[in-house]
């Protein structure tokens, strides 16, 4: 990492380092009666270890000029191991939480053991550790080669990169303490959300400052997605997170919206987390690496733009199906329907065109597990969007909401789609990132694919069944005109599938620990072309050992 | 349309201008009116205030995640009604900062939960849900029982309650720790204070039947109120009926 910096770089970077200690000191010192000043004591840790790691290699020798000759790809050498690192912490605190459900006394009497607390490490650490990384790592890749630029500067990409997994350490962290402000995933409270505000803004400014240098005229589709993901989440994240501190030296907050006002910006946010986190910016990455991979270009340059548009409009109308037969308005509930179910059009397009791109290449996702990681993920994206459109009736979630197949609707989206798509790019990303040949064993990569694949089916599958089922005790009269079942009789009924459930989610997971060793092994192989040599060698190694 | 295209994404500033701009329609066009539109949030005369007591057990259910397994919303079906009680009104939740309306129900919906149970049912019940419902998946919540409730920041939690729009008193504000202290042990000289400043109907009890102020107070007393700030939901679909 140090080895591309500049000695006027290095020196800067330990100035903002020195900056983020400041204000770590201040808010252990504020914050010494309550849980801020912990956190206070985590971003003074994390800024101390930045800056000594600098020190230490301060007298390093200097870049040459010819560094501008080449792509800028150290730091998306570790976003792809934090990647990794995250899934896997992600998704074993999954498989535990799932646990818990089945066997609740696997507690063991410890606050930071219950299911509350570590619910939000899953879904944060998946959602925002595994997917943030995923979606940094591979919007730098791909920026620098549709625009044929380097990145624009040598600190900011690692400013945001690291910047964005403090926020991650802070959150998850605060979670297990059990500071949390209860929105879903907007979990973190409000100095973790101002932070993540800075780093969201160089981020974005890198996006910019390299487009305004990029020396092809046309912006890629798959940088619209990028960007529409860094935009629109800058938007949710600030109005959804507005919220007065108690004080400065305290980790709580109140939201400045109230009930139904508030629930309506929460499912806006939220239903968009999805539209434009885990859906847009995961476009972004298929429109790149899933023609990459095929060797074939995009089917159709018009349906890529109808779809674009289409999910940029449409989904910020949607979040209100989240809320039918609440106290929110009629008309609210109908709108967010209605947007539901036209958005299947554009979600459709995007499928189908990523599906109709690997027309000639079919051969390819029967050999290379790579692609088929892809292809299915295509696939489940379209099978998710046509639940996701269908729950969104009135009717049919008066059955689905508050039950399990809510869970198996998100899973099927978030393991068969969003999980597939990145491990697919990612695959195909390390052997270049790490100048190695090939990826360590193909093998592997076939062995997690059926693993991941039987994994996400066994969820769904549960999840739906175990969601009917609940749905339709809950609303079954006997002759009388008295409910049939009690709750607790529901609850019974669930158990096996609780079970089935964890079970899925732990094939998922040895898929992710296969992945990591892969990768982890492939990066052990020995560079490719000893032309490369000792400069191929200089930016490599720093990057392994900070992501150890 | 597709020529326009075209020239748009040449131009970086221009997808950007137009990303933000039809991204933020719909959210506008949704949000904005729920605070404008009087029929938004029907009016309750009779609405009261969290206790700061009350408050400080809303924060520990926050705490724990229990809105990750229990909703607090109603819906107006048939059997939600049945089984949960009148379904719930926007008003009920207009000083909930955040509201805790939920998304999934793995227990059951509690926001009628208040006074359905004795305190001592809900002390056993968080302490090992198993003594009671054999069949529960719920944690057992035994810390809450252990450890002391801080009460002597009540005041600023009052406050910023205040500053997003909740109606809390300067005298409410000051005597915040006293009345928390005062809600859990009505022997003490503080109790008188808090039916004076919060109504005749709040609840001071001993909930967690001694007199140290744990976790558990708070919750319990936070659970024993939900659905009773106002009696608008019950009077309303009685009419409905008639």
């Amino acid at each position: 990492m140090l080895a591309d910096f500049t000695r006027g770089e290095r020196t800067t970077a330990s100035i903002i380092l020195g900056a983020l200690l400041v204000v770590g000191l201040a808010m252990a010192i504020v914050g010494r009666n309550d849980l801020i000043g912990i956190h206070g004591w985590v971003v003074c840790a994390a800024a101390l270890a930045g800056i000594v790691t600098i020190l230490r290699q301060f007298d390093l020798p200097e870049p040459t000029p010819e560094r501008y000759s080449e792509y800028y790809d150290a730091p998306t050498r570790l976003g792809l191991i934090l990647t990794l690192a995250w899934g896997v912490v992600g998704m074993a605190a999954g498989v535990w939480v799932a646990a818990l459900l089945a066997w609740p006394d696997l507690t063991f009497d410890v606050a930071w053991l219950s299911f509350g607390r570590l619910r939000p490490i899953h879904t944060s650490g998946v959602i925002f550790g595994f997917g943030g990384n995923a979606l940094i790592a591979t919007s730098f890749h791909v920026l620098q080669r549709t625009t044929r630029a380097r990145l624009p500067d040598a600190i900011s990409p690692w400013f945001v990169l690291l910047g964005y997994n403090l926020f991650c350490v802070i959150a998850a962290s605060g979670y297990l303490m059990g500071l949390t402000q209860s929105k879903e995933y907007a979990e973190p409270e409000w100095y973790a959300d101002i932070w993540l505000v800075v780093v969201w803004v160089v981020y974005f400014a890198i996006y910019m400052r390299t487009l305004a240098r990029r020396k092809e005229s046309h912006i890629y589709v798959a940088n619209w997605y990028y960007m529409a993901f860094i935009l629109v989440v800058a938007i949710l994240h600030i109005v959804n997170n507005l919220a007065v501190p108690v004080s400065l030296g305290s980790a709580k907050s109140y939201s400045l919206f109230a009930g139904v006002q508030d629930a309506m910006t929460q499912w806006w946010y939220g239903h968009n987390a999805v539209a434009f986190f885990l859906t847009a910016g995961f476009l972004g990455m298929m429109y790149y690496y899933l023609p990459k991979r095929a060797g074939r270009p995009i089917f159709s340059y018009r349906m890529s733009i109808i779809s674009f548009w289409g999910i940029t409009f449409m989904y910020m109308w949607a979040g209100s199906h989240h809320l039918h037969y609440t106290a929110l308005p009629h008309w609210v509930q109908t709108l967010g329907m209605a947007f539901s179910i036209v958005l299947l059009v554009p979600s459709w397009a995007s499928a189908g065109n990523a599906l109709l791109t690997l027309n000639g290449a079919w051969h390819k996702v029967r050999d290379d597990a790579v692609l088929r990681f892809m292809a299915l993920a295509a696939i489940f994206y379209g099978i998710t969007t046509f639940e996701g459109s269908f729950m969104a009736i009135r009717a049919v979630n008066s059955l689905s909401h508050y039950t399990d197949w809510t869970i198996g609707h998100v899973h099927a989206g978030a393991l068969g789609w969003v999980a597939m798509i990145t491990f697919g790019s990612l695959y195909s990303l390390v052997p270049s990132m790490f100048k190695r040949e090939r990826i360590y064993s193909q093998r592997l990569v076939e062995v997690h694919f059926w693993l991941a694949l039987s994994g996400t089916v066994v969820y769904v599958f549960a999840m739906w069944n175990s969601g009917v089922i609940q749905g339709l005790m809950w609303r079954t009269y006997d002759e009388t005109g008295t409910l049939s079942y009690s709750f607790i009789e529901s609850l019974v009924a669930m158990h096996p599938y609780y079970i089935a459930r964890a079970f899925g989610g732990l094939l998922f997971l040895l898929g992710a620990l296969t992945a990591l060793y892969n990768v982890i092994m492939t990066i052990r192989m020995p560079a490719r072309g000893a032309a490369l040599g000792a400069e191929g060698d200089l930016p490599a190694t720093p990057a392994l050992q900070a992501g150890e | 349309m597709f020529g326009f295209h075209y020239r748009l994404e040449r131009s970086a500033i221009g997808l950007v201008a137009f990303i933000v701009l039809v991204a933020s329609i719909g959210g506008f066009i949704e949000i904005a009116p729920l605070f404008t539109i009087d029929e938004t949030v029907e009016i309750a005369e009779d609405m009261r205030l969290y206790t700061p007591l009350e408050l400080a057990g809303r924060n520990i259910y926050i705490r724990e995640g229990c809105y990750a397994c229990h909703s607090q919303m109603i819906r107006t079906l048939r059997d939600d009604v049945d089984r949960y009680g009148p379904y719930s009104l926007a008003v009920e939740s207009s000083y909930d900062h955040p509201q805790l309306w939920g998304s999934k129900r793995t227990g059951p919906d509690l926001a009628r939960m208040g006074n359905k149970y004795s305190d001592a049912w809900h002390v056993a019940h968080l302490y090992n849900p198993r003594d009671l419902v054999p069949e529960s998946k719920m944690p057992a919540y035994r810390w809450l029982l252990r450890d002391q409730l801080r009460i002597d920041d009540l005041g600023g939690h009052l406050a910023a309650m205040r500053a997003v729009g909740v109606p809390y008193t300067d005298e409410q504000i000051a005597f915040a720790t006293q009345d928390a202290y005062g809600q859990a042990n009505p022997d003490s000289a503080e109790a008188s204070g808090v039916m004076e400043r919060y109504g005749a109907a709040t609840n001071v009890r001993l909930f967690d039947g001694t007199g140290p102020l744990t976790d558990m107070d708070a919750l319990v007393a936070y659970l024993q109120m939900l659905g009773t700030l106002t009696d608008v939901a019950h009077e309303e679909q009685a009419d409905e009926v008639e």
